[in-house]
Protein backbone atom coordinates (compact mmCIF):
# COMPACT_ATOMS: atom_id res chain seq x y z
CA UNK A 1 0.00 0.00 0.00
CA UNK A 2 2.63 2.27 -1.20
CA UNK A 3 -0.05 4.77 -2.32
CA UNK A 4 -1.35 5.48 0.84
CA UNK A 5 1.87 6.67 2.39
CA UNK A 6 1.56 10.24 1.01
CA UNK A 7 -0.11 12.33 3.39
CA UNK A 8 -2.20 14.14 0.57
CA UNK A 9 -3.01 10.52 -0.26
CA UNK A 10 -4.60 9.66 2.74
CA UNK A 11 -6.04 12.93 3.61
CA UNK A 12 -7.84 12.91 0.15
CA UNK A 13 -9.10 9.40 1.00
CA UNK A 14 -10.62 10.45 4.37
CA UNK A 15 -11.97 13.70 3.06
CA UNK A 16 -14.10 11.29 0.11
CA UNK A 17 -15.11 8.71 2.78
CA UNK A 18 -16.43 11.52 5.36
CA UNK A 19 -18.17 12.90 2.27
CA UNK A 20 -19.63 9.44 1.29
CA UNK A 21 -21.00 8.84 4.42
CA UNK A 22 -22.50 12.65 5.07
CA UNK A 23 -24.28 13.13 1.75
CA UNK A 24 -27.13 10.20 2.07
CA UNK A 25 -27.38 11.21 5.77
CA UNK A 26 -27.15 14.88 5.40
CA UNK A 27 -29.93 14.47 2.96
CA UNK A 28 -31.88 13.15 5.83
CA UNK A 29 -31.02 15.60 7.83
CA UNK A 30 -32.25 18.30 5.38
CA UNK A 31 -35.40 17.02 4.89
CA UNK A 32 -36.20 16.09 7.96
CA UNK A 33 -34.85 19.93 9.23
CA UNK A 34 -32.55 18.69 11.35
CA UNK A 35 -29.55 20.54 10.82
CA UNK A 36 -28.91 22.38 14.44
CA UNK A 37 -29.85 18.26 15.44
CA UNK A 38 -26.23 17.29 13.77
CA UNK A 39 -24.93 20.81 15.13
CA UNK A 40 -25.51 19.53 18.40
CA UNK A 41 -24.13 16.17 18.01
CA UNK A 42 -20.97 17.31 16.73
CA UNK A 43 -20.44 19.84 19.71
CA UNK A 44 -21.23 17.33 22.47
CA UNK A 45 -18.53 15.08 20.83
CA UNK A 46 -15.90 17.29 22.35
CA UNK A 47 -16.63 16.42 25.67
CA UNK A 48 -16.38 12.74 24.05
CA UNK A 49 -12.77 13.50 22.84
CA UNK A 50 -11.68 14.88 26.29
CA UNK A 51 -13.32 12.17 28.15
CA UNK A 52 -11.80 9.28 25.85
CA UNK A 53 -8.26 10.85 26.47
CA UNK A 54 -9.19 11.08 30.51
CA UNK A 55 -9.99 7.80 29.84
CA UNK A 56 -7.47 6.51 27.50
CA UNK A 57 -9.65 5.25 25.41
CA UNK A 58 -10.04 5.24 21.84
CA UNK A 59 -10.89 8.91 20.32
CA UNK A 60 -13.65 7.56 18.06
CA UNK A 61 -15.51 5.14 20.72
CA UNK A 62 -15.47 8.44 23.26
CA UNK A 63 -16.37 11.17 20.65
CA UNK A 64 -19.44 8.25 19.36
CA UNK A 65 -20.44 7.24 22.90
CA UNK A 66 -21.03 11.14 23.91
CA UNK A 67 -22.53 11.94 20.46
CA UNK A 68 -25.07 9.28 21.15
CA UNK A 69 -26.02 10.07 23.93
CA UNK A 70 -26.63 13.81 23.34
CA UNK A 71 -28.94 12.66 20.64
CA UNK A 72 -30.84 10.17 22.58
CA UNK A 73 -31.40 13.11 24.89
CA UNK A 74 -32.35 15.88 22.68
CA UNK A 75 -35.11 13.16 20.90
CA UNK A 76 -36.12 12.34 23.99
CA UNK A 77 -36.71 15.39 25.31
CA UNK A 78 -38.24 16.97 22.18
CA UNK A 79 -40.95 14.22 22.22
CA UNK A 80 -41.90 15.13 25.63
CA UNK A 81 -42.40 18.54 24.39
CA UNK A 82 -39.91 20.90 25.44
CA UNK A 83 -39.22 23.10 22.50
CA UNK A 84 -36.44 21.94 20.26
CA UNK A 85 -34.18 24.63 19.59
CA UNK A 86 -34.25 26.10 23.07
CA UNK A 87 -33.12 22.62 24.24
CA UNK A 88 -30.38 22.20 21.47
CA UNK A 89 -29.14 25.50 22.59
CA UNK A 90 -28.64 24.53 25.77
CA UNK A 91 -27.20 21.25 25.79
CA UNK A 92 -25.09 21.24 22.49
CA UNK A 93 -23.29 24.64 24.11
CA UNK A 94 -22.98 23.47 27.85
CA UNK A 95 -21.83 20.21 26.06
CA UNK A 96 -19.09 21.95 24.30
CA UNK A 97 -18.06 24.29 27.53
CA UNK A 98 -17.93 21.05 29.70
CA UNK A 99 -15.52 19.57 26.50
CA UNK A 100 -13.34 22.43 27.04
CA UNK A 101 -13.13 22.70 30.35
CA UNK A 102 -12.47 18.93 31.26
CA UNK A 103 -9.48 19.15 28.35
CA UNK A 104 -7.76 21.64 30.73
CA UNK A 105 -8.15 19.38 33.78
CA UNK A 106 -5.73 16.91 31.59
CA UNK A 107 -2.81 18.72 32.54
CA UNK A 108 -0.48 15.33 32.29
CA UNK A 109 -1.18 15.14 28.14
CA UNK A 110 -0.41 18.11 25.81
CA UNK A 111 -3.67 18.44 23.27
CA UNK A 112 -4.04 20.45 20.27
CA UNK A 113 -7.27 21.52 20.91
CA UNK A 114 -7.78 23.19 17.64
CA UNK A 115 -7.12 19.76 15.84
CA UNK A 116 -10.77 18.71 17.03
CA UNK A 117 -12.46 21.92 17.08
CA UNK A 118 -11.34 22.65 12.91
CA UNK A 119 -10.24 18.81 12.15
CA UNK A 120 -6.64 18.02 10.79
CA UNK A 121 -6.98 16.02 7.94
CA UNK A 122 -3.60 15.80 6.96
CA UNK A 123 -2.07 14.35 9.83
CA UNK A 124 -4.81 11.19 9.42
CA UNK A 125 -2.94 7.82 9.96
CA UNK A 126 -2.84 4.69 7.77
CA UNK A 127 -4.96 3.54 11.10
CA UNK A 128 -7.29 6.46 10.81
CA UNK A 129 -8.19 6.17 7.31
CA UNK A 130 -9.67 2.14 8.07
CA UNK A 131 -11.95 3.45 11.15
CA UNK A 132 -13.25 6.69 8.68
CA UNK A 133 -13.72 4.20 5.70
CA UNK A 134 -15.14 1.50 8.26
CA UNK A 135 -17.51 4.15 9.83
CA UNK A 136 -18.91 5.34 6.25
CA UNK A 137 -19.13 1.53 5.04
CA UNK A 138 -21.42 1.22 8.28
CA UNK A 139 -23.68 4.77 8.04
CA UNK A 140 -24.25 3.92 4.20
CA UNK A 141 -25.13 0.31 4.67
CA UNK A 142 -27.50 1.40 7.52
CA UNK A 143 -29.01 4.27 5.66
CA UNK A 144 -29.21 2.17 2.75
CA UNK A 145 -31.03 -1.26 4.53
CA UNK A 146 -33.48 1.42 5.81
CA UNK A 147 -34.04 3.65 2.66
CA UNK A 148 -37.76 2.44 2.22
CA UNK A 149 -38.91 3.28 5.25
CA UNK A 150 -36.84 6.51 6.51
CA UNK A 151 -37.95 7.83 3.05
CA UNK A 152 -41.70 7.26 4.35
CA UNK A 153 -41.33 8.07 7.60
CA UNK A 154 -39.81 11.29 6.44
CA UNK A 155 -42.61 12.03 4.54
CA UNK A 156 -44.90 11.25 6.95
CA UNK A 157 -45.46 9.75 10.10
CA UNK A 158 -48.92 8.33 9.76
CA UNK A 159 -48.10 6.97 6.06
CA UNK A 160 -45.46 4.50 7.54
CA UNK A 161 -47.24 3.41 10.58
CA UNK A 162 -50.47 2.47 8.04
CA UNK A 163 -47.48 0.73 5.95
CA UNK A 164 -46.26 -1.18 9.46
CA UNK A 165 -43.25 0.76 9.84
CA UNK A 166 -42.01 2.28 12.85
CA UNK A 167 -41.04 5.75 11.97
CA UNK A 168 -39.58 6.02 15.54
CA UNK A 169 -37.40 3.08 15.33
CA UNK A 170 -36.08 4.82 11.80
CA UNK A 171 -35.51 8.39 13.57
CA UNK A 172 -33.56 6.32 16.47
CA UNK A 173 -31.50 4.85 13.29
CA UNK A 174 -30.87 8.39 11.69
CA UNK A 175 -29.62 9.34 15.47
CA UNK A 176 -27.23 6.41 15.50
CA UNK A 177 -26.08 7.54 11.71
CA UNK A 178 -25.04 10.99 12.91
CA UNK A 179 -23.42 9.55 16.25
CA UNK A 180 -21.02 7.72 13.88
CA UNK A 181 -20.56 10.12 11.43
CA UNK A 182 -19.62 12.85 13.67
CA UNK A 183 -17.15 10.35 15.12
CA UNK A 184 -15.67 9.53 12.10
CA UNK A 185 -15.43 13.11 10.92
CA UNK A 186 -14.11 14.65 14.11
CA UNK A 187 -10.49 14.17 12.97
CA UNK A 188 -11.08 15.58 9.16
CA UNK A 189 -13.00 18.53 9.74
CA UNK A 190 -13.79 18.93 13.31
CA UNK A 191 -16.51 19.71 15.62
CA UNK A 192 -17.12 23.24 14.26
CA UNK A 193 -17.47 22.05 10.60
CA UNK A 194 -19.05 18.51 10.56
CA UNK A 195 -22.23 19.88 10.39
CA UNK A 196 -21.21 21.67 7.36
CA UNK A 197 -20.20 18.63 5.58
CA UNK A 198 -24.10 17.04 6.48
CA UNK A 199 -25.55 20.36 5.06
CA UNK A 200 -24.06 22.11 1.92
CA UNK A 201 -23.82 19.14 -0.49
CA UNK A 202 -26.97 18.23 -0.12
CA UNK A 203 -28.25 21.72 -0.37
CA UNK A 204 -25.99 22.29 -3.40
CA UNK A 205 -27.09 18.98 -4.73
CA UNK A 206 -31.33 19.85 -4.06
CA UNK A 207 -31.68 22.19 -7.19
CA UNK A 208 -30.15 19.55 -9.48
CA UNK A 209 -32.09 16.36 -8.51
CA UNK A 210 -36.09 15.56 -9.41
CA UNK A 211 -36.06 12.31 -6.54
CA UNK A 212 -34.81 11.53 -2.86
CA UNK A 213 -32.23 9.21 -4.55
CA UNK A 214 -30.38 11.52 -7.09
CA UNK A 215 -30.63 13.97 -4.79
CA UNK A 216 -28.34 11.88 -2.27
CA UNK A 217 -26.09 10.08 -5.34
CA UNK A 218 -25.50 14.17 -6.39
CA UNK A 219 -24.71 15.33 -2.68
CA UNK A 220 -22.03 12.31 -2.48
CA UNK A 221 -20.39 13.43 -5.86
CA UNK A 222 -20.67 16.82 -4.94
CA UNK A 223 -18.94 15.86 -1.22
CA UNK A 224 -16.03 14.27 -3.01
CA UNK A 225 -15.34 16.52 -5.16
CA UNK A 226 -15.11 18.95 -2.54
CA UNK A 227 -12.73 17.26 -0.69
CA UNK A 228 -10.60 16.63 -3.34
CA UNK A 229 -10.25 20.24 -4.69
CA UNK A 230 -10.53 21.90 -1.41
CA UNK A 231 -7.64 19.69 -0.50
CA UNK A 232 -6.10 20.53 -3.92
CA UNK A 233 -6.35 24.14 -2.83
CA UNK A 234 -5.12 23.86 0.64
CA UNK A 235 -2.10 22.84 -0.78
CA UNK A 236 -1.59 25.49 -3.17
CA UNK A 237 -2.73 28.10 -1.53
CA UNK A 238 -1.32 27.06 1.82
CA UNK A 239 -4.93 26.98 3.52
CA UNK A 240 -6.35 25.34 6.34
CA UNK A 241 -7.56 21.71 4.78
CA UNK A 242 -10.99 21.16 6.61
CA UNK A 243 -12.46 25.16 6.08
CA UNK A 244 -10.72 25.03 2.84
CA UNK A 245 -13.39 21.80 1.55
CA UNK A 246 -15.96 23.46 3.22
CA UNK A 247 -15.29 26.90 1.38
CA UNK A 248 -15.35 24.88 -1.87
CA UNK A 249 -18.72 23.49 -0.99
CA UNK A 250 -20.42 26.80 -0.11
CA UNK A 251 -19.17 28.49 -3.51
CA UNK A 252 -20.88 25.26 -5.32
CA UNK A 253 -24.10 25.91 -3.98
CA UNK A 254 -23.72 29.39 -4.79
CA UNK A 255 -23.25 28.11 -8.03
CA UNK A 256 -26.22 25.40 -8.14
CA UNK A 257 -28.59 27.71 -6.50
CA UNK A 258 -27.62 30.43 -9.14
CA UNK A 259 -27.74 28.72 -12.29
CA UNK A 260 -30.84 26.43 -11.33
CA UNK A 261 -33.33 28.49 -12.00
CA UNK A 262 -31.39 30.12 -15.15
CA UNK A 263 -31.69 26.27 -16.83
CA UNK A 264 -35.19 25.23 -15.78
CA UNK A 265 -37.59 25.02 -18.92
CA UNK A 266 -40.24 27.83 -18.34
CA UNK B 1 -64.56 -12.60 9.98
CA UNK B 2 -63.36 -9.19 10.43
CA UNK B 3 -61.16 -7.23 9.14
CA UNK B 4 -60.75 -5.32 12.10
CA UNK B 5 -61.61 -4.90 15.44
CA UNK B 6 -61.43 -2.49 18.34
CA UNK B 7 -62.34 -3.45 21.54
CA UNK B 8 -63.01 -0.47 24.72
CA UNK B 9 -60.59 1.47 23.25
CA UNK B 10 -59.18 4.37 25.22
CA UNK B 11 -56.87 7.26 24.56
CA UNK B 12 -55.73 9.31 26.76
CA UNK B 13 -53.43 12.63 25.96
CA UNK B 14 -51.91 13.10 29.03
CA UNK B 15 -54.72 14.37 31.57
CA UNK B 16 -57.07 14.40 28.84
CA UNK B 17 -59.37 11.78 27.77
CA UNK B 18 -60.10 11.87 24.39
CA UNK B 19 -62.01 8.41 23.79
CA UNK B 20 -63.19 5.81 25.81
CA UNK B 21 -64.47 2.58 25.60
CA UNK B 22 -64.92 2.62 21.57
CA UNK B 23 -65.66 -0.76 20.19
CA UNK B 24 -66.08 -1.10 16.52
CA UNK B 25 -65.54 -3.72 13.35
CA UNK B 26 -65.03 -3.94 9.59
CA UNK B 27 -66.05 -6.66 8.05
CA UNK B 28 -65.18 -7.26 4.18
CA UNK B 29 -66.13 -4.91 1.42
CA UNK B 30 -68.72 -2.18 3.89
CA UNK B 31 -68.01 1.32 3.63
CA UNK B 32 -68.02 3.28 6.85
CA UNK B 33 -68.17 6.31 8.12
CA UNK B 34 -67.18 7.83 11.59
CA UNK B 35 -69.28 11.50 12.09
CA UNK B 36 -68.58 13.33 14.98
CA UNK B 37 -67.73 17.18 16.08
CA UNK B 38 -64.48 18.47 15.90
CA UNK B 39 -62.52 17.32 18.95
CA UNK B 40 -64.82 14.06 19.43
CA UNK B 41 -61.39 11.65 18.42
CA UNK B 42 -62.29 10.58 14.88
CA UNK B 43 -58.52 11.32 14.19
CA UNK B 44 -57.16 9.76 17.55
CA UNK B 45 -59.45 6.23 16.62
CA UNK B 46 -57.49 6.69 13.11
CA UNK B 47 -54.29 7.18 14.34
CA UNK B 48 -54.81 4.22 16.85
CA UNK B 49 -56.11 1.90 14.12
CA UNK B 50 -52.71 2.49 12.22
CA UNK B 51 -50.69 1.97 15.49
CA UNK B 52 -49.74 5.76 15.46
CA UNK B 53 -51.30 6.06 18.93
CA UNK B 54 -50.52 3.81 22.08
CA UNK B 55 -54.33 3.14 23.85
CA UNK B 56 -54.30 3.65 27.19
CA UNK B 57 -57.08 0.91 27.63
CA UNK B 58 -58.39 -2.04 24.68
CA UNK B 59 -57.13 -3.14 22.06
CA UNK B 60 -57.02 -2.78 17.95
CA UNK B 61 -56.38 -6.12 16.43
CA UNK B 62 -55.94 -6.44 12.62
CA UNK B 63 -56.72 -9.60 10.37
CA UNK B 64 -53.63 -11.76 9.64
CA UNK B 65 -52.04 -9.78 7.17
CA UNK B 66 -54.22 -7.57 6.86
CA UNK B 67 -53.39 -4.36 3.92
CA UNK B 68 -54.17 -0.95 4.82
CA UNK B 69 -54.46 2.04 2.59
CA UNK B 70 -54.09 5.09 3.99
CA UNK B 71 -55.14 8.76 2.58
CA UNK B 72 -53.77 11.30 5.22
CA UNK B 73 -55.87 14.30 6.08
CA UNK B 74 -53.12 16.47 4.12
CA UNK B 75 -49.26 15.77 3.67
CA UNK B 76 -46.97 18.42 3.73
CA UNK B 77 -44.17 17.57 1.46
CA UNK B 78 -40.90 19.89 2.66
CA UNK B 79 -39.67 22.10 -0.35
CA UNK B 80 -36.16 20.53 0.39
CA UNK B 81 -37.53 17.00 -0.64
CA UNK B 82 -37.37 16.32 -4.34
CA UNK B 83 -40.14 13.63 -5.64
CA UNK B 84 -41.96 12.98 -8.36
CA UNK B 85 -45.59 11.55 -8.42
CA UNK B 86 -43.59 8.05 -9.84
CA UNK B 87 -41.16 7.52 -7.00
CA UNK B 88 -44.20 8.92 -5.01
CA UNK B 89 -46.50 5.57 -6.03
CA UNK B 90 -43.70 3.68 -5.11
CA UNK B 91 -43.56 4.00 -1.64
CA UNK B 92 -42.86 2.13 0.10
CA UNK B 93 -43.53 -0.54 -2.46
CA UNK B 94 -42.30 -1.56 -5.36
CA UNK B 95 -44.76 -1.33 -7.97
CA UNK B 96 -43.93 -1.52 -11.64
CA UNK B 97 -43.53 1.39 -14.01
CA UNK B 98 -47.32 0.06 -16.23
CA UNK B 99 -48.98 -0.35 -12.19
CA UNK B 100 -48.15 2.88 -11.44
CA UNK B 101 -49.64 4.18 -14.68
CA UNK B 102 -53.09 2.08 -14.20
CA UNK B 103 -53.40 3.91 -10.98
CA UNK B 104 -53.03 7.09 -12.74
CA UNK B 105 -55.64 6.47 -15.20
CA UNK B 106 -57.79 5.13 -13.06
CA UNK B 107 -57.47 8.09 -10.75
CA UNK B 108 -58.27 10.53 -13.96
CA UNK B 109 -54.62 11.58 -14.06
CA UNK B 110 -52.70 10.04 -16.50
CA UNK B 111 -50.20 12.53 -17.48
CA UNK B 112 -48.92 13.46 -14.12
CA UNK B 113 -46.28 10.57 -13.80
CA UNK B 114 -42.98 12.60 -14.18
CA UNK B 115 -44.04 15.61 -12.47
CA UNK B 116 -43.24 16.56 -8.65
CA UNK B 117 -45.34 16.40 -6.21
CA UNK B 118 -45.29 19.91 -4.79
CA UNK B 119 -46.02 21.20 -8.46
CA UNK B 120 -49.42 19.50 -7.94
CA UNK B 121 -52.93 21.32 -7.51
CA UNK B 122 -54.69 20.42 -4.30
CA UNK B 123 -57.45 18.22 -6.67
CA UNK B 124 -54.23 16.01 -8.58
CA UNK B 125 -52.54 15.30 -5.23
CA UNK B 126 -55.49 13.96 -3.33
CA UNK B 127 -55.83 11.83 -6.57
CA UNK B 128 -52.37 10.52 -6.18
CA UNK B 129 -52.81 10.06 -2.10
CA UNK B 130 -55.59 7.70 -3.31
CA UNK B 131 -53.93 5.88 -6.21
CA UNK B 132 -51.26 5.16 -4.13
CA UNK B 133 -52.97 3.63 -1.73
CA UNK B 134 -54.79 1.29 -4.11
CA UNK B 135 -51.28 0.51 -5.53
CA UNK B 136 -50.93 -1.54 -2.65
CA UNK B 137 -54.14 -3.35 -3.44
CA UNK B 138 -55.49 -3.11 0.37
CA UNK B 139 -58.27 -4.98 1.98
CA UNK B 140 -58.98 -2.23 4.09
CA UNK B 141 -59.03 1.79 3.05
CA UNK B 142 -58.83 4.40 5.60
CA UNK B 143 -59.51 8.21 4.74
CA UNK B 144 -59.14 11.07 7.13
CA UNK B 145 -61.21 13.78 5.93
CA UNK B 146 -59.59 12.72 2.02
CA UNK B 147 -61.88 15.76 0.69
CA UNK B 148 -60.56 18.73 2.72
CA UNK B 149 -60.16 21.01 0.18
CA UNK B 150 -62.14 19.80 -2.14
CA UNK B 151 -65.17 21.77 -3.69
CA UNK B 152 -68.37 20.17 -3.23
CA UNK B 153 -68.41 18.63 -7.20
CA UNK B 154 -64.73 17.61 -6.32
CA UNK B 155 -65.44 15.84 -2.85
CA UNK B 156 -69.13 14.37 -4.47
CA UNK B 157 -66.88 12.77 -7.16
CA UNK B 158 -64.28 11.89 -4.99
CA UNK B 159 -67.12 9.41 -3.07
CA UNK B 160 -68.15 7.89 -6.13
CA UNK B 161 -64.40 6.92 -7.01
CA UNK B 162 -64.73 5.75 -3.56
CA UNK B 163 -68.02 3.05 -4.35
CA UNK B 164 -66.25 2.23 -7.71
CA UNK B 165 -63.23 1.50 -5.62
CA UNK B 166 -65.20 -1.13 -3.70
CA UNK B 167 -67.64 -2.56 -6.14
CA UNK B 168 -64.39 -3.07 -8.30
CA UNK B 169 -62.39 -4.38 -5.65
CA UNK B 170 -64.15 -5.22 -3.00
CA UNK B 171 -62.16 -3.40 -0.17
CA UNK B 172 -63.80 -2.33 3.10
CA UNK B 173 -63.52 1.55 3.78
CA UNK B 174 -63.42 3.50 6.73
CA UNK B 175 -63.85 7.05 6.56
CA UNK B 176 -63.72 10.48 8.47
CA UNK B 177 -65.95 12.55 7.37
CA UNK B 178 -67.18 16.28 8.23
CA UNK B 179 -69.42 16.21 4.81
CA UNK B 180 -72.45 14.48 6.73
CA UNK B 181 -74.91 15.51 3.90
CA UNK B 182 -72.86 13.58 0.76
CA UNK B 183 -71.30 10.88 2.93
CA UNK B 184 -74.40 9.55 4.79
CA UNK B 185 -75.77 8.19 1.45
CA UNK B 186 -72.56 6.98 0.56
CA UNK B 187 -72.38 4.92 3.67
CA UNK B 188 -73.26 1.38 4.33
CA UNK B 189 -72.33 2.17 8.37
CA UNK B 190 -72.40 5.33 9.89
CA UNK B 191 -71.01 5.74 13.34
CA UNK B 192 -71.59 8.95 15.06
CA UNK B 193 -68.40 9.58 18.12
CA UNK B 194 -68.28 12.16 20.18
CA UNK B 195 -65.44 10.90 23.19
CA UNK B 196 -67.43 7.47 22.94
CA UNK B 197 -69.74 5.86 20.44
CA UNK B 198 -73.15 7.73 20.69
CA UNK B 199 -74.98 5.59 18.24
CA UNK B 200 -74.16 3.87 14.89
CA UNK B 201 -75.91 1.41 12.08
CA UNK B 202 -77.06 2.48 8.73
CA UNK B 203 -77.15 6.29 7.82
CA UNK B 204 -80.78 5.90 8.17
CA UNK B 205 -80.96 4.63 11.52
CA UNK B 206 -78.77 7.05 12.98
CA UNK B 207 -79.90 9.90 11.50
CA UNK B 208 -82.63 9.69 13.07
CA UNK B 209 -81.49 8.09 16.24
CA UNK B 210 -81.86 10.50 19.25
CA UNK B 211 -78.04 10.95 20.15
CA UNK B 212 -77.31 11.40 16.59
CA UNK B 213 -80.02 14.24 16.67
CA UNK B 214 -78.47 15.49 19.58
CA UNK B 215 -75.07 16.37 18.06
CA UNK B 216 -75.65 17.08 14.97
CA UNK B 217 -79.72 18.93 14.82
CA UNK B 218 -82.88 17.17 14.61
CA UNK B 219 -85.31 17.88 11.79
CA UNK B 220 -83.70 17.27 8.24
CA UNK B 221 -80.61 15.54 9.18
CA UNK B 222 -78.23 16.39 6.42
CA UNK B 223 -77.04 19.83 5.05
CA UNK B 224 -79.61 21.75 7.73
CA UNK B 225 -78.59 19.59 10.37
CA UNK B 226 -75.08 21.26 10.96
CA UNK B 227 -77.09 24.68 11.66
CA UNK B 228 -78.42 23.02 14.47
CA UNK B 229 -76.59 21.90 17.67
CA UNK B 230 -78.42 21.21 20.68
CA UNK B 231 -76.18 20.38 23.77
CA UNK B 232 -78.60 18.71 25.55
CA UNK B 233 -76.56 15.78 25.13
CA UNK B 234 -75.37 15.40 28.51
CA UNK B 235 -71.55 15.82 27.32
CA UNK B 236 -69.15 16.86 29.57
CA UNK B 237 -66.20 16.92 27.56
CA UNK B 238 -66.07 20.48 26.34
CA UNK B 239 -65.46 19.55 23.34
CA UNK B 240 -66.08 22.64 20.79
CA UNK B 241 -68.63 21.39 18.14
CA UNK B 242 -67.73 23.87 15.25
CA UNK B 243 -69.27 22.74 11.96
CA UNK B 244 -69.17 24.83 8.92
CA UNK B 245 -70.74 23.94 5.70
CA UNK B 246 -68.92 26.58 3.55
CA UNK B 247 -70.14 25.48 -0.36
CA UNK B 248 -73.65 27.75 0.16
CA UNK B 249 -75.38 24.39 -0.46
CA UNK B 250 -78.48 23.83 1.57
CA UNK B 251 -81.48 21.36 1.76
CA UNK B 252 -85.03 21.48 0.91
CA UNK B 253 -86.58 19.48 4.09
CA UNK B 254 -87.62 16.61 1.37
CA UNK B 255 -83.88 16.68 0.69
CA UNK B 256 -83.36 14.64 3.82
CA UNK B 257 -80.80 11.63 3.49
CA UNK B 258 -82.93 9.41 6.25
CA UNK B 259 -85.21 7.68 3.39
CA UNK B 260 -83.32 7.65 0.62
CA UNK B 261 -79.82 5.45 -0.33
CA UNK B 262 -79.30 7.49 -3.21
CA UNK B 263 -76.24 9.44 -3.75
CA UNK B 264 -76.68 12.84 -4.25
CA UNK B 265 -76.44 14.42 -7.21
CA UNK B 266 -77.69 17.59 -7.18
CA UNK B 267 -74.40 19.73 -7.10
CA UNK B 268 -71.75 17.76 -9.02
CA UNK B 269 -73.66 18.53 -12.58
Amino acid sequence: MMILDDFMMRATLAGIGVALAAAPLGSFVVWRRMAYFGDATAHAAILGVALSLALNMSIFVGAMAVALAMALTVTVLSRRGHAMDTMLGVLAHSALAFGLVAVSFLSGIRIDLMAYLFGDILAVSKGDLAVIWGGAALVIGLIGWRWSALLTSTLNEELAFASGMNPRREQMILTLALAITVAVAIKVVGVLLIAALLIIPPAAARPLARTPEAMAAIAALIGAGCAVVGLRAAYVLDTPAGPSIVCVAALIFVLTNIAAPLTRKP
Amino acid sequence: MSLLTVENLSIRYGENTVLSGVSLSITPGEIVTIVGPNGSGKTSLLRAIIGATRPAQGHVRHADGLRLGYVPQSLHIDPTLPITVARFLRLPNRASQAACQDALNDAGVPQLMDRQMSALSGGQFQRVLLARALLAKPQLLLLDEATQGLDQPGSAAFYRRIEKVRRDTGCAVLMISHELHVVMSASDRVICLNGHVCCEGTPEVVSSAPEYRALFGSGTGGALALYRHDHDHGHDHGHDHEHSHGDGHTHDTGCAHAPSAQPETDAVQ
